[in-house]
């Protein structure tokens, strides 16, 4: 129903807007502000002017190598990311096109999952990892990161999946397509946007997942979460190195982020709005 | 070829026995429609034959080969869907081309096929647009494209025209006819408009329950219907069904009037009536007379009758065509 808004209106929702956007994008602001002062100036009290120093980048680079975690990180976040998509692919495309009875149980049980505190699982999964040898491996948080992102992941395709009509994929029966030729020529053409804000969120919680990162890992497949981890500790706290480092380390996703805006959004709202 | 036989066919989902049991046959070349109320079936009836899905129980035999357990690509068959169900991202050309390239046709024969469909479907203007470029009618005739260029040994329709307007669903469906004329090929349609199975059928098949309620052509299923059901659906308006004593004095539990057979006058008749709703179409009227002898009754009468609201007027049946019904619903 057409309604209409009048300029005041207009107005009062743009400042609202603002107003939640800045309260959300705070902290991140004001990680950066912070990693711009001198460690006087972190320590002394609220303050959204820095003195613009770049001290603090030059020591945390100095004191540690950004590179590799930043590798790290890549490697995890993008690996975890292709094995689940390559797992939960073929899982949602069963569960949209082939339900059976039990079909919304598995997808709850699923999800049920992620509503248990990690920290409830780390004894035995820590145990794993040292008794296999995976502990400080990258194969092993590549995996791990994977399982736990996947429920999220077979989620979000089966709610993308479940919009493309089953009509069309009869069609392509009827026209003689093999299921390769159906998966092939029909079937992921028409998912590929789903897919791609699929891959873009899951890289992103891959990439800010610290719990499992940060317990697992020492020096070899330690992320950039344990990078900043590391400015926490032992010498005290530092505030400005620690936004230097957390600023680094978010950066790359937060570049990402801003370039997919368009994908994300359509991934994350999909089916709720037409 | 086409020729489709189904024997003791049945489908049931889990505990619902959708089709009890079909038997039918379809000659090469017919137009067949399946026709009946939504939830009767015929979607169903048609997606055994095409394949999409598995039978419980029967065979489906086309061209004397039993294709039960085939898959659908297996069965020569080419279908147009009620969604129309193109392939959104590709374009017309590749949209009609796609049947002949899973066939793996080399790319010359392909495209002079695409562009012969085109020019029968006037679609060679739209040829590089896609789908969603297209009008509801433009799409219609893709999908028929798409269809035609295997040269299927029969053509299926699940209604494909319901989602066109009233204009368009008119055009298409003479568009259909004359393919039908064309090609010479076996079509089975699907529809729950009478309308579209009058005027387009070789032979309907009417399906009520997952039953087949009656097989003929449309005018043997107009003049002689075989049971209550078979009466009240086919023909618009609908046949008027009474009960009691005006059946009692025909020697039958129910009577039926078509519209088309009861005179109206406004001066002398059988039975007396007011006129409640007068639909002016122009060529025909339609008038609901409430009567207390038959109930309310629609009748079909010349466009110009000079009858309003409450007047009173008297009708009469045809004596030649009253059709009669006994106790278990079936024609006497």
């Amino acid at each position: 129903m057409a309604r209409a808004v009048t300029t005041q209106t207009k107005v009062g929702n743009t400042v609202v807007a603002w107003i939640i956007a800045l309260l959300i994008f705070f902290p991140i602001l004001y990680t950066i502000i912070t990693s711009l002062k001198t460690e006087q100036e972190a320590i002394a009290g609220f303050s959204l002017i820095p003195s613009f120093t770049f001290e603090s980048y030059q020591a945390v680079q100095s004191q540690n190598d950004y590179f590799k975690p930043f590798m790290n990180s890549v490697i995890l976040a993008v690996g975890s990311t292709i094995l689940a998509l390559i797992v939960a692919i073929p899982a949602a495309w069963a569960m949209a096109f082939n339900p059976t009875k039990r079909t919304k149980d598995i997808l709850m049980w699923m999800l049920s999952t992620k509503m248990m505190p990690a920290v409830a699982v780390l004894v035995p999964i820590y145990l794993i990892f040292l008794n296999t040898g995976l502990m400080d491996t990258r194969f092993g948080l590549t995996i791990l990161l994977m399982l736990i992102n996947l429920p999220i992941v077979v989620w979000m395709l089966y709610t993308y999946f479940r919009e493309i009509p089953g009509e069309i994929l009869e069609a392509a029966r009827m026209d003689g397509a093999t299921l390769w030729g159906e998966i092939w020529y029909v079937l992921t053409p028409m998912a590929v946007p789903g897919i791609a804000s699929t891959l873009l969120l899951n890289i992103i919680l891959a990439w800010n997942e610290s719990f499992w990162t940060i317990q697992l890992t020492t020096t070899n497949a330690a992320p950039l979460t344990a990078f900043i981890a590391s400015f926490s500790s032992p010498q005290g706290l530092f505030w400005a190195k620690l936004s230097a480092a957390s600023t680094l380390a978010i950066a790359p996703i937060l570049i990402m982020g801003w370039f997919s805006q368009k994908q994300l959004v359509r991934g994350l709202t999909f089916g709720a709005v037409k | 070829m086409g020729k489709i036989q189904l024997r003791d066919v049945n489908k049931s989902f889990g505990a619902t026995n959708v089709i009890p049991k079909v038997n039918l046959d379809i000659e090469n070349g017919e137009f067949v429609v399946f026709v009946g109320p939504s939830g009767c079936g015929k979607s169903t009836l048609l997606r055994l034959i095409a394949g999409l899905e598995d039978t419980t129980s029967g065979t489906i035999s086309i061209d004397g080969r039993d294709v039960t357990g085939e898959a659908p690509a297996k069965r020569k068959l080419a279908m147009v869907f009620q969604s129309y169900a193109l392939y959104p991202h590709m374009t017309v050309a590749k949209n009609i081309a796609f049947p002949l390239k899973m066939a793996g046709e080399d790319q010359a024969a392909i495209d002079k096929k695409v562009s012969e469909a085109a020019r029968v479907l006037n679609l060679t203007n739209y040829l590089e647009r896609r789908p969603g470029q297209l009008s509801g009618g433009q799409r219609q005739r893709v999908a028929i494209g798409r269809a035609i260029v295997r040269q299927p040994s029969a053509f299926l329709f699940d209604e494909p025209l319901s989602n066109l307007d009233a204009a368009l669903r008119g055009t298409m469906r003479l568009e259909i006819s004359e393919l039908h004329h064309q090609l010479g090929t076996t079509m089975i349609y699907v529809t729950h408009d009478q309308v579209e199975a009058m005027t387009m059928a070789d032979k309907i098949v009417v399906l009520n329950a997952g039953n087949i309620e009656q097989v003929g052509s449309p005018m043997e299923l107009y003049r002689s219907p075989r049971n209550i059901f078979v009466a009240g659906f086919i023909g618009s308006p609908k046949m008027n069904l009474v009960e009691g004593p005006p059946a009692e004095k025909h020697g039958a539990k129910t009577v039926g009037f078509r519209p088309e057979h009861i005179a109206i006058s406004t001066t002398e008749g059988e039975y007396q009536g007011k006129v409640g709703v007068a639909e002016h179409l122009g060529s025909d009227t339609f008038v609901h007379v409430h009567t207390d002898a038959l109930g309310t009754m629609n009748v079909r009468a010349d466009g110009e009758i000079p009858v309003h609201h409450g007047d009173t007027v008297w009708l009469t049946p045809d004596p030649a065509k009253i059709h009669r019904f006994g106790k278990d619903g079936l024609a006497l």
